[in-house]
């Protein structure tokens, strides 16, 4: 009875890997056309022509990484914004109905914010944010092309900041808990020698939790690297490679939710599988690091306390 | 309660009352900490000893329902007056806690860690505060090859030594020790007893302590407190040998607490 309990649980762990490995197949089979066709060239490739069977994954790739660094770009300093407020300087009262209401921000359903990028978010951004960023930060050198451009309202920079409301319950909630482990008497020793607050979390707290911090902004790089409806609804799914961010662009991901539905041609089909392929193995660097560094933190709380 | 008279008060602490939101927890304390002395706080757990030595630097102001009123004199402030700049007054009033608190960076960076919030010293002047700091507290040969490493490697009580360390490299006028041998091996507590001893020469110091017998060997002046109030204070070897209370002399012997 026992060896049985032993090899159902066996067979239940084994299921995953067998599943892992059965997807990563199949992706690569199905690929296998495409990647024949246009060998490693096809991670270069701006192009994207269905009619003429020529397909590159630059401008995907490019618009996946670029909205996702973006994102974080927004979302680390806003997330640890409210992760310091939530550990160090928030009244009691008010901490557990913030902390709830970040966990509830991060379980609204990713079409929601899209919808809500898409009616509320990007006519606002169109008739208000867009045009003062062509006109104040256009003209600056270096910087200016990435903000010059039609106000469409939707295009890269769009996604990316859906992107970042997306991610930042999920940074934040694990910058808070981290920050939370962090012994009382080591920030009372920083204040002790006349710390200001700002001082003792950025040489004390940050320092000491910098590996689960590091964790949770993988973590959050790997939820905005995936997101696929929110983008799709504002990113404009133009095949186009463009320095600017008002413009639209594609992700993976949403090249892949809006182009399977049409994909004719095997060339075609196995070329979004590639995608598919790029992008799990994009996700599966990010989130292995995140695992890593998590299981470092853990080592390392062993270790201090 | 003035025993420590014949000596230079350095703080004076008068009519203090400390609330943990409505509780009081200290109650009417007055007394003087003498200058370039040491003075212990003993007495039972809850007592209030670490309450007091928090006021000193204002520690509590870091939780909101922390409340103090009186005074807490130091070269003519009221340490509790609203207008102190805090971080100030604890550039001038170190403090190191009951465990070792090592920053997560470099031995050299914990000293200089405090040292550059104020001062903005050269590479060289810099090197040689660190030096100091580390042969006042009796660590320098210990990790004078290491300065670069974490000081989370080093064992208890070199990490609490380091926080010596630390604490004086700002060259702060007092020094509080909250119960700074209790996590401690008896061979690291001698290390920082005798330290504490050397250290006096140089700084007023307050200790909180509940071990008795660390009381009576570093301290000058004792001060015996019991649910929040300050039952006796004086002369150590007084207190010690001939308490005026029946309270302090059952504390001392043994027969309570």
């Amino acid at each position: 009875m026992d060896s049985l309990f032993h090899n159902l649980t066996r067979l239940a762990a084994s299921g995953v890997l067998v599943l892992l490995a059965a997807i990563l197949f199949s992706l690569i089979k199905g690929s296998m056309p495409a990647i024949h066709a246009f060998g490693f060239g096809f991670l270069i490739s701006p192009d994207w022509d269905p009619v003429t069977d020529r397909f590159g994954a630059l401008i995907p790739i490019v618009g996946t990484l670029v909205t996702s660094f973006i994102a974080l770009l927004i979302a680390i300093p806003v997330s640890f914004g409210i992760a310091l407020f939530l550990t160090e300087l928030s009244p009691r009262l008010l901490r557990r109905p913030l902390g709830v209401a970040i966990e509830l921000l991060a379980g609204i359903p990713s079409i929601i914010y899209g919808m809500w990028g898409l009616f509320v978010f990007a006519p606002l951004f169109a008739d208000h944010i867009e045009p003062w960023l062509n006109d104040h930060i256009g003209p600056l050198p270096y910087i200016g092309p990435f903000f010059s451009g039609p106000p469409m309202g939707i295009g890269i920079l769009t996604a990316s900041i859906i992107l970042a409301i997306m991610v930042i319950p999920f940074i934040s909630a694990v910058m808070r808990d981290v920050f939370d482990v962090v012994p009382v008497m080591l920030k009372e020793s920083a204040y002790g020698l006349g710390s200001t607050t700002w001082e003792v979390m950025m040489s004390i707290v940050l320092p000491y939790t910098k590996v689960g911090v590091v964790g949770g902004i993988m973590l959050g790089l790997g939820r905005a690297l995936g997101e696929t409806m929110a983008v799709t609804f504002v990113i404009g799914n133009a095949h186009e490679l463009s320095k600017s961010l008002l413009n639209p662009g594609n992700s993976i991901s949403s090249a892949l939710a809006n182009e399977f539905t049409e994909a004719v041609g095997d060339l075609y089909t196995a070329s979004l599988v590639e995608l598919g392929l790029i992008l799990f193995f994009i996700t599966f660097v990010v989130l292995s690091l995140a695992r890593y560094m998590l299981y470092k933190l853990g080592q390392r709380e062993g270790k201090v306390s | 309660m003035n025993a420590a008279n014949h000596a230079t008060p350095r703080i004076v602490v008068k009519d203090l009352n400390f609330y943990y939101g409505k509780f009081l927890a200290l109650k009417n304390i007055n007394l003087d900490i003498a200058e370039k002395k040491v003075t212990a706080f003993i007495g039972p757990s809850g007592c209030g000893k670490s309450t007091l030595l928090r006021t000193f630097n204002r520690m509590y102001q870091l939780y909101p329902q922390q409340t103090a009123t009186g005074a807490i004199m130091l070269d003519g402030d009221n340490i509790l007056d609203k207008h102190q700049d805090l971080n100030k007054l604890r550039a001038k009033i170190g403090m190191v806690f009951q465990k070792p608190t090592p920053f997560p960076m470099s031995i050299y960076d914990n000293i200089a860690f405090g040292v550059k919030l104020y001062n903005n010293l050269s590479k060289n002047d810099m090197d040689e505060r660190v030096e100091w700091a580390l042969k006042k507290a009796a660590l320098w040969v210990e990790v004078k090859d290491k300065l670069k490493q974490s000081g989370m490697g080093l064992s208890g009580g070199q990490q609490q030594r380091l926080c010596i360390a630390r604490a004086i490299a700002v060259k702060p006028e007092v020094l509080l020790l909250d119960e700074p041998t209790s996590a401690l091996d008896p061979i690291s507590t001698a290390h920082i007893e005798k330290l504490i001893d050397e250290l006096k020469e140089d700084f007023t110091i307050v200790i909180v302590t509940h071990n008795m017998q660390q009381a009576a060997r570093v301290s000058d002046y004792t001060a015996y407190m019991y649910l929040g109030d300050l039952v006796e204070f004086g002369d150590t070897s007084t207190v010690f040998t001939n308490p005026k209370r029946k309270e302090t002399e059952d504390y001392i012997t043994g027969r309570f607490g």
